[in-house]
């Protein structure tokens, strides 16, 4: 669905995105998490061309925006959602008027639009609020305005760029909880960029990891959890890195209550210590990583069964 | 002087000022406001980069600035023959007065636009607005409380300009002041002008804050 190829960005001698190719696949949610400064917010800029890349192609729903003209940019960019950090509200306007104004963009009548705004409104849950201003909401009913907003011209793609960044924890669950609502009744394909692991967690089905210009690691959050040595697996967990030597470390998917280590223990002559490890409830499911010291004259042979149990096995030098 | 010879004389220069300054500042407000736009647009970091025309635009509106508006009322005494067919009068003060104030509003209004966020205006681009709805439907109407704040300071300053205006044959409140007050010490007829002038500042500075307040929804 979004397609980027070879993205580069200088801003003199600045270089903000050093070769980034993204794949963002229909009806996925994909996260970019990065820290500050690493380019995430110029990545997401580039990809509906508020930013034009110093190099490289953007193509959104087959289109390659790179190779349009300003009129044929703009009519692409009102079927591209975008949500931001701090709202970017009209305070000019009220709620409705806000939500009307991408409908006015495309040249809605204005019966036409009185309706779809009262329909958007009340799909983010914001009915009847229609005539306040925004200074009057809360930070997530603003977002939730946003996205109101963003949804107004049919889009097939959301941007959010730190949409949940400015709220609280609990705001920021029920904004994302919206977001996965939306991705799941809508089909919609969100790329989201974001400083926190937490957001990943929650509504992510993919993610990109990206430093200092460059997307490290990318891929569906199933497959890197089970890519020995992954950086999500080990920024999720927060195990201490690098595992101390002779110990092992154990991926575990599907239901946390599977009871392989009583089994380990109980088969084999083994003795097991646990160093460390956590469950953590991703968006496809939980995942366990479990750090221990197996002892013992069966440890390889207990390690053999772990595996073939479906464990993920890593054991230090 | 007693009130029945001095209401005959404040009546007419009270309507001489209004005209002046009424006027002024219609033609302020047409002519500033796209200049002020023009310095926003085409800034560097505006909606159509066009450096070269900002600086041009920029130092044009410095000149105006710079020039104290006694010397400016009598540089461009030409240029108003040529407007109005004459240099005495009202009328004709309103082309130096309108002269003036333009520059002066027109960096208002830059401020005033440069106050709306990049972020609303970015977030509308993202929408696929055009350059001129985004002038239309967010620059303008984001920047309006600021703005309507820059035309009051502009008629307050128009007012100031119209009295100077008035000792050089615009007639008016400023023209009475020097004429009786000044000239022929007349004391009080000087004292009552300067409330006058007083009063209606007030009462403009009041007005335009209340409207100000009455557009912001921050
Ligand atoms: N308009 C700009 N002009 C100059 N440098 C910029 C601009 N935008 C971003 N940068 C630089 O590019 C780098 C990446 O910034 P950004 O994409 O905002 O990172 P992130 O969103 O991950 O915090 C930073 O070093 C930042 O200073
Ligand atoms: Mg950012």
């Amino acid at each position: 669905m979004i397609q980027a190829s070879g993205l580069r960005k200088q801003y003199g001698d600045t270089v903000a995105l050093d070769g980034v190719d993204l794949h963002v696949r229909e009806g996925e949610i994909f996260g970019v998490l990065g820290q500050s400064g690493a380019g995430k917010s110029t990545l997401l800029r580039c990809v509906n061309l508020l930013e034009r890349p110093t190099a490289g192609t953007v193509t959104v729903a087959g289109q390659d925006l790179t190779a349009l003209r300003d009129g044929e940019l703009n009519r692409a960019r009102q079927h591209i959602g975008m949500i931001h950090q701090h709202f970017a509200l009209l305070s000019s306007r009220t709620v409705a008027g806000n939500v009307a104004f991408p409908l006015e963009v495309m040249g809605v009548p204005r019966a036409e639009r009185e309706r779809r705004v009262g329909e958007l409104l009340e799909l983010v849950g914001l009915e009847g609020r229609g005539k306040d201003r925004p200074h009057q909401l809360s930070g997530g009913q603003k977002q939730r305005v946003g996205i109101a907003r963003a949804l107004a011209g049919n889009p097939s793609v959301l941007l959010s760029d730190e949409a949940t960044s400015a709220l609280d924890p609990a705001t920021t669950q029920s904004i994302l909880a919206l977001l996965k609502r939306l991705n799941a009744e809508l089909g919609l394909t969100i790329l989201l960029i974001t400083h926190e692991m937490n957001v990943v967690k929650s509504v992510c089905d993919s993610v990109g990891i990206m430093a200092r210009g460059r997307i490290e690691e990318s891929g569906s959050i199933a497959d890197l959890i089970k890519t020995p040595g992954s950086r999500l697996t080990r920024e999720i967990f927060l195990l201490p890195e690098p595992a101390p030597a002779g110990s092992v470390t154990l991926t575990f998917t599907g239901d946390p209550r599977q009871p392989v280590v009583s089994e380990v223990v109980r088969k084999f002559d083994v003795d097991l210590s646990i160093l460390g490890g956590s469950i953590e409830d991703l968006a496809g499911g939980s995942v366990g990583r479990l750090r221990v010291a197996l002892d013992g004259a069966d440890a390889p042979a207990a390690l053999a069964y772990l595996r073939g149990s479906g464990l993920i096995v890593e054991e230090a030098a | 002087m007693t009130w029945e010879e001095m209401l005959p004389l404040l009546w007419p220069a009270t309507l001489e000022t209004a005209q002046m300054v009424g006027w002024s500042a219609v033609f302020t407000l047409l002519l500033g406001l796209p200049l002020g736009v023009a310095l926003v647009v085409f800034d560097r970091n505006g909606l159509r980069p066009a450096p070269a025309l900002k600086s041009a635009l920029g130092f044009v509106v410095n000149i105006g600035r710079s020039l104290p508006f006694i010397v400016l009322m009598i540089a461009i005494i030409p240029f108003t023959r040529v407007v109005v067919g004459t240099t005495i009068g009202t009328a004709a003060f309103v082309v130096p007065l309108t002269v003036g104030a333009v520059p002066f509003f027109a960096r208002l209004v830059e401020t005033a636009l440069r106050e709306v966020g990049t972020d609303v205006v970015q977030a509308a681009q993202a929408m696929g607005a055009s350059r001129t709805t985004i002038v239309r439907k967010v620059l303008l109407p984001e920047a309006l409380p600021g703005l309507v704040a820059g035309l009051t300071v502009t008629v307050v300053a128009l007012i100031g300009y119209s009295a100077m205006a008035g000792t050089l044959g615009g007639g008016g409140l400023g023209d009475l002041a020097v004429r009786y007050g000044y000239q022929r010490f007349e004391t009080l007829l000087m004292i009552v002008t300067v409330v006058l002038l007083l009063v209606i500042v007030q009462l403009l500075q009041s007005l335009g804050d209340w409207v100000a307040r009455r557009l912001s929804h921050k």
